[in-house]
Formats: structure tokens, C-alpha cells, sequence
């Protein structure tokens, strides 16, 4: 037991210090004084500072973090929905929206970026950030049902009939057993759509209006000029403060426990 | 749902259906001829082999996946519940900032001078440095790294329910590890390994920039194809019908497998 | 369930209303004061220019950004409407041109457009400035560390010598890459012959296994690091290393290469011309010019700008291309068709 314990714990902590080693690199970098970022020049916080006065930039990251959040939460209530709406379908029913979930994750990004457009073209819809967020949702609802669906399958269906079978209604049932049951599932989904929503390029630079430029779409035209190392500094601190806001999370877990 | 996704996602994908049965225009854009052409296409053997490594690069990035993340959602998943949540947020986290940049990051990471032949000089497994960076393990890095969280997240839902007194008892009947893990672990969190390796296989699949920055765009995948069909030549035709079938043929390998395994349903249940 | 399902769709509609009512379009918004839709590449102007501008004019100018010209034409022939002023390349203003998406200039709204450069006037894809006026420009050549490469190389085959290998890197983009194979056979880069098509692809599977990386990104960087010894790239690129490394040189071989021009266009579905107009004539101010050249390392197309130009930029080659090199110039045009027999050719360099 004890062999595979450890072999266990290793193997998880090779794997974090694998996700981490390139984001240590970035954070270094952002204190670097070339703005180029090829070679160490010598410390600097000048890209901080720049940051800060950098309006656009800050807006995109404001633009950004809202349409990640809107379209998580609408993919969320879509996605769970029609996970949990899946499981009272006939089997050969439940595989043909089984497979046509899939289909917004398995076309290519550029050709869902241009559908949108041409369609919001079409319904004369005026391109804006509500747009770019209708196009985030449509491949993050299958995400969210997909995730839901894998522990759904695990759930024993007896523990919601049983609170059928005591009197709580389809709403109740499904509120007070099924929901906290698949809290997990919905947690993985959660961070995972809003993780995709925050880096999406290509479906939100078609979709995207005048004025509701996100931070990748900042980012990725930075050909001409050279990816700033301002982005690193914007990075670093988004990381910084992620962390920061879970050890606080912990810290006060632990005062009211 | 189903209302939602009519709206904004089949009618979109119907234009462009529509879409790939038409010419290109000699500025781009489309001509509204029908014509069988751009499908026809397809078959040429030039196109045959860059789907063929596509499909190399995204089996075996899904593999190294499942390889990675396996352990990493088990371990989250049988630690105290308050930790789980912190745990899952440190997997995520590494993602919120921007992809151009945490490719940079693996580019210096790679590079002839860069961090890893230096580690590896320094430990005495090579003497000279390799060249890593502008390979194909260097695509395969930079998407494994790229998709790991998205094996892991389904993963742990689907794992975290697991009776661990089922775990003990299966520690007391079969003696190693190994039995443990692929006479009972696996079977239970079947769901959770076939949703992960769906959504890893499926993006890998249709990469470009990863291939383009670290591989040194000195071959090409299906996501660059279609992205060179759209964006550079301005065939929307051609880009849309090499689309349609890169989906077909993804949906009808899915398909056949949740139609040949069995087990499958059973593990559903009464649904 | 069926309640249950339906009071969510209730739910997630109500929500999507919510999102609409937000006034997020331009055309909901209250108006304080006009405001300019300008659609560029991302850091292409400073911004506290813009800033002057809305101070100067008592307007808004919201910049939004694309990554390729190719970007930006597959939204506006899609339909995206709402932007005022677009940056295009020159190859790309034709064909916007021709699809209609541009409106004419008035000319005389924009005096500044008479102090063009006169190496920039009446060029081939808009000769009488109908549409569009240059605004930044340069050239595509060879940037090189001057301490691996001792002699400073006036041919573009010195990126076929095997002495270099895995210390070239070249853009990843088709059209530019077998531009230098067509000008080292002697031919022109918007060749539309197959046979000499088939050629150039010959001449550049000969040269894949010296090349390090196809990129068009990061080049500067890997000079800097010396992880390329030669870099095909676009002067500015190389400009910007130049800044860290001193010991980096840029050349335009003597065969000749591309000469390129971003260009300023006021878009026909723009509701605001007047202040485009204004807004255009802003950009090309000498003054204005000489500061967006200074900050991006592009050179302006104004030619009084040149003269309030930092000296050290003025006399880079790779900002300020030299006099004797443009005779060896070609701009790229669209090929219509022809592109096919570029794709082919570069999907095959790409696959062997």
C-alpha cells in the first residue's frame, strides 16, 4: 500500500511541477529589462508599471474576465441540463445527442469563428461582446455536459427515485440529491469552461465587435511588435492573485471550522 | 438546450455545409456554384499524410495524457475533501494566462542554451546539448501540456465518488498494484477516462499554433491545413469540406466505440 | 422533468436577455461624444497619440486589433461592420478594393497625404491614392549576426550555404519564402508560371534541412539569442534586435526582394467619414509620423517625418530602406487564381 502511496505522490508532483516550470519561467520574465525577453538584461519592474497606465489592455482583461464568466455560467446551466435531460432518453436517442454534443468541439475553431459570423451577419445581430459570448457558449456547453455526464453515469438513479418516492417533487429531487451528487463534476466544468473561455482566440476574433476586444485578440496581433513583456507581468500577477485568493479562501475555511 | 444550440451552432454549421459544396471566388470569399470538387480533394495523398500524422501526434498526445493525468486526478480525488477544490484550482490556474506566452515560456525552456539541455548537461545524461525545440517532441510537450488539465478535470468527477472501501477490499483480494489499478480502478472510472480522452484527442487534433511555434512549422496538421485554407489562400470552400469530413470521420470513430463496448451501457445502468 | 427542464431554459433566456439589454453596441450607448472605430494590428500606434487626438479633436478612438491581413478581410467580407479606419497591407487593398469594402478618400480633407514620399507614390495596387494613402513601410531581407557571418552577405543564396546549417530561420509565410527563391533564379516573385513554380519548390526542399524554424513571430528573438545566425524577416523585426545586439546587421541581397506598405483606408461601411478623414490626416502629420516611427521601428511614408526621425533609425537599412537598393524592389500582388500553385507547391515543401 505504502509503495503505491508514494509512487503515487510523486508521480502527482512531477506532474504540478510540469504545469508550473513553464509559468516560473514566465513570471521571471516579466522582470526582465530586455523587451525583447530572449536573454536575462537585468532586473526591472518597468513592465508592472507599465501595466498599470496601459488602459487598453486593462479594459481587454475586464472584457475578458466578464465574457469568461457570463458564458461559464450560461454553458453551466445549459450543459448540466442537458446532461441530466440525457439520461431519460432512450438509449439509441441518448447516442444521437451523445454524438452531435461533440460536434462543436471537433470542428475547427476558424470555420465555427466564420459560421458565427456569416449567421450573426445574417440575423443582422450587431457584433459585440454579447456575441463573442453566444460563441464561447456554443462550444462550452458540450464541455460542461460532457464532464457532467461521465459521473452522472456513476450516480445510482435509485437515490433520486427514493426522494421521488418520499414526496419531493422532480425540482426538489433533483435540487437537494442529484445536484449536490454531481458538485464535482460541475466543479471540473466550471474551471475548465472558464479556462477556455479566457484564451479563446479565433471564434472571438470573428465574433467580437468594435470595442469588445479581449486579451488574447490583444495579444495574438502583437506580431508586428513583439509579444510585450507587459503580458508576462499581467500573467505573473493573474497567478499571483489566483493563489493568493485560495489561501485566503483556506484561511477563513479554517477560522469558521 | 437543444433550442440554444439549434440557434446558434447547427443553422451557423448548415451555411457553412452549404458552404463547402461551393467554388472559391478568385478574391476569396465564395461562389455560389455546386460542385463535388472540393470534396473530391480530399483524396489526394498529400492531404492523406498530413491526416495520418495528425492522427499520430494526437494519439499519442492523449496517451501521454491519460499517462500523466491519471495519478494527478486519482491523488486529488482521495485527498481530504477541503484540499480537493485548492487542488483542482493549482491544476487550472497555470492556464489563465495567455497561451502565446506560456509557449514562449516553453520555447526558452527548450531551446539549444536553454533550461533543459542545461539540466541535462549538468546531470551527466548528455554531453553535448540536443536539439529539442523545432521537433516533434517538442509539438508533443507543448500539447500534452496544452491538454493534461482536460483529463484531468473529468477525470476527478468521475473518480471522486469511488467507494474507497471498494479500493481496500481490492487491496486485500488481488496482491500488486497493477491488478488493483486494471481490475478495478479502471473499470470504475471508465466514463471519466472516455470523456477525458474525447476532449483531449479532439483539440489535439486540430492544433496549429503549437506545431507552428515549436515544431517550427516545418510540417503540417490538419488544424494548419484548414487554417491555410481559410486565412491565407481564402478558399472558404476547401477549408469547409476538409472540416466536415475531419468531423465525420472524428464523430464516426466515437460513435463506433461507444457502439462496440458493451460495458459501457452496463455501467449506465437503469438510466 | 419537463418543468424542470423547461424553467432552466426560462432561467438561461432570461439571462441572455439580460446580457442584450446590456448597452454594449455602439449604436446603444449614450453618445456622449463621437467616437472612431479603428481597426489595426495590436502596439501599431502609440498610444498617447491617440490620446492627443481625442484630447485635439474632442472624440473617442477605440482601437481594436487583427493578426494577418487575411484576418481582417475574412471579417469584413463576412459582414463585420462599425469600424471607420483599417490598416491593410498593399496587396491586401486591392482586393479589398475590388470586393467593395473601401470608400473613396477625399483627398483634399487630407493634406498631409501630398507630403508622400515620392518612392511611394502612384504605386501599382491603388496609383492615384483613391482608396488608400501608405503609412508605415519597409522591406523583407536578411538579418544576420555579424560575429558568426564575418562577411556581410550581398546574395540571398547565402541562405543555402551549409556552413549554416540549423542557424537559418525563415518567415512562415508562402508567398514570401518563394519570393526568395524566385528572385534567386532571376524571376519575379508574383511569377504565375507552374513550371518555374516547380522550380523554386526544388530550390527550397534543397534548402529545408539548413533551416532551423519557418516563423514569422519570434525571429528578433532567436537572433538576440543567437539560436538563428540568419533570419528572412521583415526590417523592422530585425530593427528591434538590432536595438539588443549590436552585432546584428540587416541586408537586402542584390537580387532583390519585397517592398511592403501598410496602408491607411476608410471602410465603406463607416458611419463617421468625416472624422476617418480627420483621423487619417492625424496619423500622417510629420510630426505624428516621426513619433509612430520612432516607438515601432517602421519607416513613415511622410516624407518631411524622416527628418524629425531619431538619427540612428534614419540611417538603419532596416528601417529606412537605402537609396540603392529599391531599383531591386517588387511589390507582392494578389494572384488571383495563381495562388493554388503557390499553396501546392508550399503544402508539398512543407510535407517532404
Amino acid at each position: 500500500m505504502s509503495r503505491g502511496r508514494i509512487w503515487l505522490l510523486s508521480a502527482s508532483l512531477v506532474n504540478l511541477l510540469f504545469l508550473y516550470l513553464p509559468i516560473a519561467v514566465l513570471i521571471l520574465f516579466s522582470f526582465n529589462a530586455s523587451r525583447l525577453s530572449a536573454t536575462w538584461q537585468g532586473f526591472t519592474f518597468r513592465w508592472y508599471l507599465a501595466l498599470v497606465e496601459d488602459q487598453a489592455l486593462l479594459a481587454a482583461v475586464h472584457n475578458s474576465l466578464l465574457v469568461a464568466a457570463v458564458s461559464t455560467s450560461l454553458a453551466t446551466i445549459l450543459g448540466v441540463s442537458a446532461a441530466v435531460g440525457m439520461e431519460r432518453l432512450s438509449s439509441r436517442r441518448r447516442r444521437i445527442v451523445e454524438g452531435a454534443l461533440l460536434l462543436p468541439l471537433v470542428i475547427p475553431e476558424v470555420m465555427l469563428g466564420v459560421a458565427l459570423l456569416l449567421f450573426f451577419v445574417m440575423v443582422e445581430l450587431p457584433l459585440s461582446l454579447v456575441t463573442v459570448t453566444i460563441g464561447h457558449v456554443v462550444w462550452n456547453v458540450p464541455i460542461v455536459a460532457i464532464i457532467t455526464r461521465a459521473r452522472l453515469q456513476k450516480l445510482d438513479p435509485r437515490l433520486e427515485e427514493a426522494a421521488l418516492d418520499l414526496g419531493a417533487t422532480p425540482w426538489q429531487a433533483f435540487r437537494r440529491v442529484t445536484l449536490p451528487l454531481l458538485t464535482p463534476a460541475i466543479i471540473g466544468a466550471v474551471l475548465m469552461a472558464f479556462t477556455l473561455s479566457l484564451d479563446d482566440f479565433i471564434v472571438t476574433f470573428f465574433t467580437a465587435g468594435p470595442g469588445s476586444t479581449t486579451l488574447p485578440l490583444q495579444v495574438y496581433s502583437m506580431v508586428k511588435s513583439g509579444v510585450s513583456p507587459e503580458i508576462n507581468a499581467l500573467s505573473a500577477i493573474l497567478v499571483l492573485i489566483s493563489m493568493a485568493l485560495i489561501g485566503l479562501s483556506l484561511v477563513l475555511q479554517r477560522q469558521r471550522n | 438546450m437543444l433550442l440554444w444550440m439549434g440557434i446558434f451552432f447547427i443553422l451557423p454549421l448548415l451555411v457553412m455545409l452549404a458552404v463547402s459544396f461551393a467554388g472559391r471566388g478568385t478574391y476569396g470569399g465564395v461562389e455560389w456554384t455546386f460542385s463535388l470538387t472540393n470534396y473530391a480533394q480530399l483524396f489526394d495523398p498529400l492531404y492523406l499524410r498530413i491526416y495520418g500524422r495528425s492522427l499520430a501526434l494526437a494519439l499519442a498526445t492523449t496517451t501521454l495524457c491519460l499517462l500523466l493525468g491519471y495519478p494527478l486526478a486519482y491523488s486529488i480525488a482521495r485527498a481530504p475533501v477541503r484540499w480537493q477544490g485548492v487542488w483542482l484550482l493549482l491544476v487550472m490556474i497555470p492556464f489563465w494566462t495567455n497561451f502565446l506566452v506560456r509557449t514562449y515560456a516553453w520555447m526558452f525552456i527548450l531551446r539549444t542554451e536553454g533550461l533543459m539541455n542545461q539540466l541535462l548537461i549538468n546531470l551527466g545524461v548528455i554531453s553535448q546539448p540536443i536539439e529539442l525545440l523545432y521537433s516533434d517532441w517538442a509539438i508533443l510537450i507543448g500539447l500534452v501540456y496544452g491538454y493534461v488539465p482536460f483529463m484531468v478535470l473529468p477525470l476527478y468527477a468521475a473518480m471522486e465518488r469511488l467507494d474507497s472501501s471498494v479500493v481496500e477490499a481490492a487491496w486485500d483480494l488481488y496482491a500488486t498494484s497493477w491488478s488493483v489499478f486494471w481490475r478495478v480502478l479502471l473499470p470504475l472510472t471508465k466514463p471519466g477516462v472516455v470523456a477525458g480522452c474525447i476532449l483531449v484527442f479532439i483539440p489535439s487534433l486540430g492544433a496549429f499554433i503549437t506545431p507552428d511555434l515549436l515544431g517550427g512549422a516545418k510540417s503540417m496538421m490538419v488544424g494548419n491545413l484548414i487554417q491555410h485554407e481559410y486565412l491565407v489562400v481564402r478558399d472558404w470552400p476547401l477549408g469547409s469540406a476538409i472540416s466536415f469530413s475531419l468531423m465525420a470521420l472524428v464523430l464516426l470513430g466515437v460513435l463506433a466505440y461507444f457502439k462496440t463496448d458493451g460495458r459501457l451501457d452496463r455501467f449506465e445502468g437503469g438510466g | 422533468m419537463n418543468t424542470l427542464q423547461k424553467r432552466q431554459w426560462l432561467a438561461a433566456l432570461l439571462c441572455l436577455a439580460s446580457l442584450s439589454a446590456c448597452p454594449t453596441t455602439p449604436e446603444d450607448g449614450p453618445r456622449k461624444s463621437p467616437t472612431l472605430y479603428y481597426f489595426t494590428w495590436s502596439d501599431y500606434v502609440s498610444p498617447e497619440l491617440i490620446a492627443e487626438f481625442e484630447k485635439q479633436a474632442g472624440v473617442k478612438v477605440v482601437v481594436d486589433t487583427f493578426g494577418s491581413n487575411e484576418e481582417l478581410l475574412a471579417k469584413l467580407q463576412a459582414g463585420a461592420t462599425g469600424y471607420d479606419v483599417a490598416v491593410p497591407s498593399d496587396f491586401m487593398v486591392s482586393i479589398m478594393a475590388r470586393q467593395g469594402l473601401l470608400a473613396e478618400l477625399e483627398l483634399e480633407q487630407i493634406p498631409n497625404a501630398k507630403l508622400l514620399a515620392e518612392r511611394l507614390q502612384r504605386l501599382p495596387f491603388d496609383p492615384d491614392n483613391r482608396y488608400s494613402i501608405p503609412y508605415l513601410w519597409g522591406t523583407v531581407g536578411i538579418g544576420y549576426d555579424s560575429n558568426v557571418i564575418s562577411r556581410q552577405p550581398d546574395s540571398w543564396t547565402v541562405l543555402w550555404d551549409p556552413r549554416y546549417k540549423g542557424k537559418i530561420s525563415m518567415l512562415n509565410d508562402q508567398r514570401e519564402v518563394f519570393g526568395v527563391a524566385l528572385r534567386v533564379m532571376g524571376q519575379s516573385l508574383n511569377s504565375r508560371d507552374p513550371a518555374v513554380i516547380v522550380q523554386a519548390k526544388a530550390k527550397l526542399l534543397s534548402q529545408k534541412p539548413l533551416v532551423k524554424t519557418y516563423t514569422s513571430e519570434n525571429y528578433d528573438q532567436l537572433l538576440i539569442s543567437g539560436e538563428v545566425a540568419l533570419a528572412h524577416g521583415w526590417g523592422g523585426a530585425v530593427a528591434r534586435a538590432m536595438a539588443e545586439r549590436p552585432s546584428i546587421k540587416y541586408v537586402v541581397p542584390k537580387e532583390g526582394g519585397t517592398i511592403w506598405s501598410d496602408c491607411l483606408v476608410v471602410l465603406k461601411t463607416s458611419r463617421n467619414r468625416e472624422l476617418a478623414t480627420r483621423f487619417i490626416n492625424y496619423l500622417l502629420d510629420p510630426t505624428v509620423a516621426a513619433r509612430t516611427t520612432n516607438r515601432l521601428l517602421f519607416a513613415s511614408s511622410n516624407r518631411q517625418a524622416k527628418a524629425l526621425v531619431d538619427e540612428q533609425l534614419r540611417e538603419n537599412p532596416a528601417v529606412y530602406p537605402l537609396d540603392s537598393t529599391f531599383d531591386r524592389l517588387e511589390w507582392m500582388a494578389d494572384l488571383g487564381e495563381a495562388i493554388r500553385l503557390y499553396d501546392r507547391a508550399w503544402t508539398e515543401l512543407k510535407m517532404q
